[in-house]
C-alpha cells in the first residue's frame, strides 16, 4: 500500500472487516432480534458504518430486518457561525419511530463528542427514545470535550490534535482503509 | 459551492444561478424538518431577526415568523400602521433605531421600489426583501420555481407563463428572473395595459391570447389583478377581464396537454381562476404556501452564517 509523507496506515482493509464484525456481534449480544433496536447513522461519514453493520447482520448473522436511519446534525451543531463557511447540509433519512426504541447511534470517528452531543438533541424531534447507545468505530480518547464515551468502539487512538484520521470506504473511496494523517 | 455570493436577499436579479441551487438544497433538508413531528432546529438561536413591514401581508409575514421561529430566532414585529413612521420618522432612523437593539436581520416589505437596496446601504444588518413596490419579491419567485422543480423534477427547458397584471406585479418580475437564471422558457399573458412596454427585453415573449399561452405552457403562474395600484382603468370591466384571461375548468380540461396551475395568492376566486380550477388536482397553490416556510428557512439559515 502506498503511503505518502505524514500519513500512515492506521487499520487495513481486513482490519476493519474483522472489527466490524466484532461490533456486529456486540450489538448482537445486547439487541439479539433488533426488533425494538434501531441503528441511526450520523451524516455524512457514519452512514457507511451503518449500511455495513446492517448488512454483515443480516447476511452473516441471519438478523431478518433492521431499521436503519440516516441523521444530520448540522442544524444542532454548537459552530454555526463561528467557522468561515457555511456548514451545508446533508439528508436526514428516518422513515420509522424512535418513540420508545432502543437507538444505537453510529459514527466513523468519535473526536470531541460535539457531534454526538447535537445527535443527542436532533434525535428527540424524532419521538422519546428508550435508550440510546454510541457505537464509533475510531474512538480518539483524550481528545473529548464533553462526558460522552462510546458503548461500542472499534478501535482506541491516541491521536493528537494535529493528526487527523481519514476512513475510507470501498463504496465511497475506492477501498476500506483507515488513516492518521499529519494536518 | 456552499456558501451563498450576496449578504442580503434584495431580489433575485442579485443571484447567480448556483445560489438558487443552494438555497434549494438547504430547502430540501429543511423541508424534511418541517414535516417531523417536533419541526423545529436551533440553528439561528443567538440570531434576533425584525420583520418590517410598511404594506398589508397576511402570507408572507406569516410564513416568515413561522420559518424564523421554526429556526429558533428570536422575533421583533413591526407594521407601519403602528409606529413613529407616522410621526415623520425616516427610515433609515427607524431602522437604525431597531438595529440599535441588536438585530442582526432585517426582513422589509415596503411600498417603494427599491427601498430594500437603499437600507442596504446605510445600516449593518442583513436585509430580506419581502417585496419591494412593483420592484422584486424574490423569496416568492425562488418557492414558484421550487414547486416547479419538485413537481416537474427541473426548471431548465421547461415552459412556464405568467398571467394577468405584470405591470404592477413584483412577483412576475423576481419569477421572469429566476424562471431565465434557471434556463425555463417563459411567457407573459395578459391585457397589452397590464404587460410593460419593453417587456420583451428581459428576455421572455408577449402572447394575447390566452388559449394558445397555456396550450405551449408546463406551467401557468396565474397573478392576481392589484386592484389597489390600478391609478387608472387598464381594462373595461373585471367581467371582460375574467372572459379574455381567467381559466376556468372548461378551458383547462379543453386543453392538448396537462397543464400546472399556480397562484401567489392572496386568490380572487372567479376572477383570474375558478374555484373548481383553484382546488383542482392540477392546482399546486397549497404545496407553494408550504414551500415557502422550507425556502424562507433556507435564506435565512444561509445568510446569518455570513453574519460575524
Amino acid at each position: 500500500m502506498l503511503e505518502p509523507m505524514g500519513q500512515k496506515v492506521l487499520l487495513s482493509s481486513k482490519e476493519i472487516n474483522i472489527i466490524l464484525h466484532r461490533l456486529a456481534c456486540q450489538l448482537l449480544e445486547n439487541h439479539l432480534d433488533f426488533k425494538n433496536t434501531v441503528l441511526i447513522g450520523l451524516q455524512p461519514r457514519g452512514t457507511f458504518v451503518a449500511r455495513r453493520l446492517d448488512k454483515i447482520l443480516r447476511e452473516d448473522y441471519g438478523v431478518k430486518h433492521i431499521d436503519v436511519g440516516f441523521l444530520d446534525i448540522t442544524f444542532y451543531r454548537d459552530d454555526f457561525r463561528r467557522g468561515d463557511k457555511t456548514l451545508s447540509a446533508n439528508q436526514t433519512k428516518i422513515d420509522f419511530l424512535v418513540e420508545d426504541k432502543k437507538v444505537v447511534l453510529i459514527d466513523d470517528v468519535l473526536y470531541t463528542g460535539r457531534s454526538i452531543r447535537a445527535a443527542l438533541t436532533a434525535i428527540q424531534s424524532f419521538g422519546r427514545p428508550l435508550e440510546i447507545e454510541l457505537l464509533a468505530l475510531i474512538d480518539r480518547r483524550f481528545s473529548r470535550h464533553l462526558p460522552i464515551q462510546p458503548n461500542y468502539r472499534g478501535r482506541q487512538v491516541d491521536a493528537i490534535n494535529d493528526e487527523k484520521v481519514k476512513v475510507m470506504w470501498k463504496e465511497n473511496d475506492g477501498e476500506d482503509v483507515i488513516y492518521l494523517i499529519d494536518r | 459551492m456552499s456558501e451563498l455570493s450576496v449578504k442580503h436577499l434584495l431580489g433575485i436579479k442579485y443571484l447567480k444561478e448556483e445560489d438558487i441551487q443552494l438555497i434549494f438544497e438547504t430547502a430540501d433538508n429543511f423541508k424534511e424538518v418541517i414535516n417531523r413531528s417536533i419541526k423545529k432546529v436551533p440553528s439561528l438561536r443567538d440570531i434576533t431577526i425584525a420583520n418590517i413591514f410598511f404594506e398589508n401581508s397576511t402570507r408572507t409575514r406569516l410564513s416568515f415568523e413561522l420559518a424564523e421561529k421554526r429556526l429558533s430566532a428570536d422575533v421583533v414585529n413591526f407594521s407601519a400602521s403602528q409606529s413613529s413612521v407616522k410621526k415623520g420618522e425616516t427610515l433609515i432612523d427607524t431602522v437604525n433605531n431597531i438595529l440599535s437593539m441588536k438585530v442582526d436581520m432585517v426582513v422589509m416589505r415596503h411600498p417603494n421600489p427599491g427601498a430594500g437596496i437603499f437600507l442596504s446601504k446605510h445600516v449593518e444588518a442583513s436585509i430580506i426583501n419581502a417585496g419591494d413596490g412593483a420592484h422584486e419579491h424574490p423569496t416568492q419567485a425562488l418557492l414558484d420555481s421550487y414547486s416547479i422543480r419538485e413537481k416537474l423534477g427541473d426548471v431548465s427547458g421547461k415552459n412556464v407563463v405568467i398571467v394577468g397584471d405584470i405591470l404592477h406585479s413584483r412577483v412576475a418580475l423576481s419569477n421572469i428572473f429566476a424562471l431565465k437564471l434557471q434556463g425555463a422558457n417563459v411567457k407573459v399573458c395578459g391585457p397589452r395595459t397590464l404587460l410593460p412596454k419593453y417587456i420583451e427585453s428581459l428576455g421572455v415573449a408577449v402572447e394575447t391570447d390566452l388559449r394558445k399561452a397555456l396550450n405551449w405552457c408546463d406551467v401557468a403562474n396565474m397573478l392576481r389583478i392589484q386592484n389597489e395600484r390600478l391609478d387608472i382603468s387598464y381594462f373595461p370591466t373585471t367581467r371582460e377581464y375574467t372572459q379574455q384571461f381567467g381559466v376556468n375548468k372548461a378551458l383547462l380540461d379543453s386543453l392538448d396537454r396537462e397543464i400546472v396551475i399556480m397562484h401567489p395568492g392572496p386568490i380572487n376566486r372567479g376572477v383570474e381562476i375558478t374555484s373548481d380550477v383553484a382546488d383542482s388536482k392540477q392546482s399546486i397553490i397549497l404545496g407553494q404556501v408550504e414551500n415557502g416556510v422550507a425556502i424562507r428557512m433556507a435564506v435565512m439559515y444561509l445568510l446569518a452564517s455570513k453574519i460575524k
